[in-house]
């Protein structure tokens, strides 16, 4: 038997994605929605619709549709102007009418393209082949609380009607960095729009990659593995991990076995790192769909489409951008400040209050840093407004406060709102501009120190240094850089 | 006329995926009923509907939708009321197996 090499290969990943929305109520009926109410005791989210009941009937959120539309057109995604609603039926404990309502022929978001931020620097065009809002099921859990083992399943249905975006890509990702990439650029937009927490813990953005392999053999024919669909990654570290490994197992068991595999889908073991066999995809999954009589059609109307449109504002991407090229700071910064909204919209807000966009970011980077891990807040969360920090910004670069002078006026300010000139006066941080005192303090020092100024003429500049540390010293809140200009001018 | 056939197969998948138990007389029974009815219905492809545009609902009202805004919930033990097991405040069901931790999405 001829040995089988891979010449070559390409990795084709598409991934779909569960998005929970924030809404307050859920997607069909106004009982609570679990993703915001994470933690509450079991099923007491629930109420007649979401028990299934007899003569119970579904009636859409309306933010939950919005909030999608917001999500489509921020991937570039064509909005489609009619909609339906899909009953999917199958049967499992977790799903108490037995269907569950998406949308199967007719999504609400088209084809799209969505640019991924790579590690490397560069970018990655992802095409979107649709995004659909349907409902979550309840959880199904194989153990009491606690860690109990019991002999049968429970049921919480809190989780269930949940509003679910699910978006699917088409296989254009290639690895797991990639996918991995896809799924963080994906939070940070869900989590800036405010669509959702997007937190992977609380089970916010489940993900899963379909994966397969085209590989060119010694002969240069091209074959390809069957597709592999790894279910529910909750986790950026799960997503990678994963689906690296699974690309390798299928070129593995090709080159060991000759067998391309058949479609199915796997689980990952995140303990062990490894993928493993769940099922079967031979018999396609018959869910037969059909139109939900309970639901009316979804229209969307050039209005409500602009209305959302004009909703946005400014995307991650677009930022990040502009923190670059127009304020000037560093890719390292300005990622820094674009991760998380609410610190960048505290930086736009300082900016806008008139502070010089890079001693802004250096404030914020540093004391902002510092006083929000201290609080353990986001640094947008900090109780001194962006107005406060302006202020500081624009002593620091009138000369009228040292930048290592800047720590105690924010201590300060923390402890009670006040124009910042005012406190950092009562702290004695003030700097003097009067030429007149700084002239009067050098003639003074040189009177009384004559050998450092015939060193400094002799040519050691180091008595500059010495001199000029005394002349500071002598009188308190000189500004420096003031000093050394005067200094320079009388020494020659 | 294409007329549609439904086969015993046909109907012993309709009924596995119902989670029906149908013996072999209810198999034979029922392929001939579920055949009639569509053979029925077949009539309609008689219509000529060139330039129809197709339709998802029957009644001519779209975007009925409601604020979101959370209300009330059931207290829990109605919510239970009607569960044929319970543990605790959770449903109890029969263990299932090999399966995913749920169907969610």
């Amino acid at each position: 038997m001829a040995e089988r090499i891979i010449k070559s290969f390409k990795v084709l990943i598409g991934v779909e994605v569960h998005v929970q929305l924030a809404t307050a109520s859920k997607m069909f009926t106004s009982a609570a929605n679990g993703a915001t109410n994470f933690g509450a005791a079991p099923n007491t989210l629930v109420d007649p619709v979401i028990l299934g009941l007899p003569g119970v009937l579904p009636v859409m959120n309306k933010k939950a549709v919005e909030w999608s539309m917001k999500v489509g057109l921020a991937m570039g995604c064509k909005i489609n102007r009619h909609t339906k609603w899909d009953r999917k039926s199958y049967y499992y404990p977790d799903l108490p009418k037995n269907y569950q309502i998406s949308q199967y022929d007719l999504p609400l978001c088209g084809e799209g393209t969505f640019i991924v931020p790579l590690p490397d620097g560069s970018t990655k065009s992802v095409r979107i082949r649709r995004a659909h809002l349907e409902e979550d099921a309840g959880k199904l859990l194989h153990e009491a609380p606690g860690g109990f083992t019991i002999d049968h399943s429970i049921v919480d249905l809190n989780r269930a009607g949940t509003p679910l975006l699910e978006i699917v890509t088409e296989p254009d990702l290639s690895s797991g960095e990639e996918v991995a990439a896809y799924g963080q650029e994906l939070q940070r937009l869900v989590q800036h729009l405010g669509v959702s927490e997007g937190q992977m813990q609380m089970g916010h953005m489940r993900f899963e990659p379909n994966i397969n392999v085209h590989i060119t053999d010694g002969d240069g024919k091209v074959i390809k593995t069957a597709i592999t669909e790894i279910k529910n990654l909750n986790s950026f570290e799960a997503l990678r991990k994963a689906s690296d490994y699974e690309i390798q197992r299928q070129m593995q068991q090709w080159i060991e076995t000759g067998s391309l595999g058949k479609k199915s889908t796997y689980g990952w073991d995140s303990s062990r790192e490894v993928t493993f066999h769940q099922r079967d995809k031979e018999e396609a999954n018959d869910y037969r769909y059909f139109p939900d009589p309970d639901l009316p059609v979804v229209e969307v109307s050039d209005a409500w489409l602009a209305e959302i449109k004009a909703s946005i504002g400014e995307l991650p991407a677009a930022r990040l951008k502009r923190y670059c090229e127009v304020c000037g700071l560093s890719a390292v910064d300005a990622a820094i400040i674009a991760d998380d909204r609410a610190t960048a919209d505290f930086y736009d807000a300082i900016i806008a209050a008139g502070a010089d966009a890079k001693r802004a970011c250096n404030l914020l980077l540093s004391h902002g840093k510092r006083l929000a891990n201290e609080r353990g807040v986001s640094m947008g969360k900090l109780p001194i407004t962006p107005v406060r920090f302006a202020e500081v910004a624009k002593l620091i670069d009138a000369s009228k406060l040292a930048a290592s002078a800047a720590g105690a006026v924010f201590d300060k300010l923390l402890e009670g709102d006040a124009p910042a000139e005012q406190v950092a006066g009562s702290l004695g941080l003030i700097q003097s501009s009067d030429t007149g005192a700084i002239d009067a303090a050098i003639d003074a020092l040189i009177a009384q120190n004559p050998k450092s100024l015939q060193d400094y003429r002799a040519g050691k500049q180091a008595a500059f240094g010495s001199l000029m540390g005394m002349v500071m010293k002598s009188a308190k809140g000189l500004n420096p850089k003031l000093v050394q200009e005067r200094m320079k001018a009388k020494l020659g | 006329m294409a007329e549609k056939t439904i086969t015993i197969d046909d109907v012993r998948h309709v009924a596995k995926l119902a989670r029906l138990h149908l013996n072999a007389d209810e198999l034979a029974r029922f392929t001939l009923q579920l055949g009639g009815i569509l053979h029925y219905v077949e009539k309609l492809s008689e219509l000529d509907v060139t330039g129809v545009e197709p339709m998802a609902h029957a009644l001519p009202i779209s975007n009925v939708l409601r604020e979101d805004v959370a209300e009330e919930s059931l207290p829990v033990e109605k919510v239970l009321a009607n569960a044929p097991a319970r543990d605790g405040d959770f449903f109890s069901v029969p263990k299932v197996i090999g399966g995913d931790e749920d169907s969610a999405g």
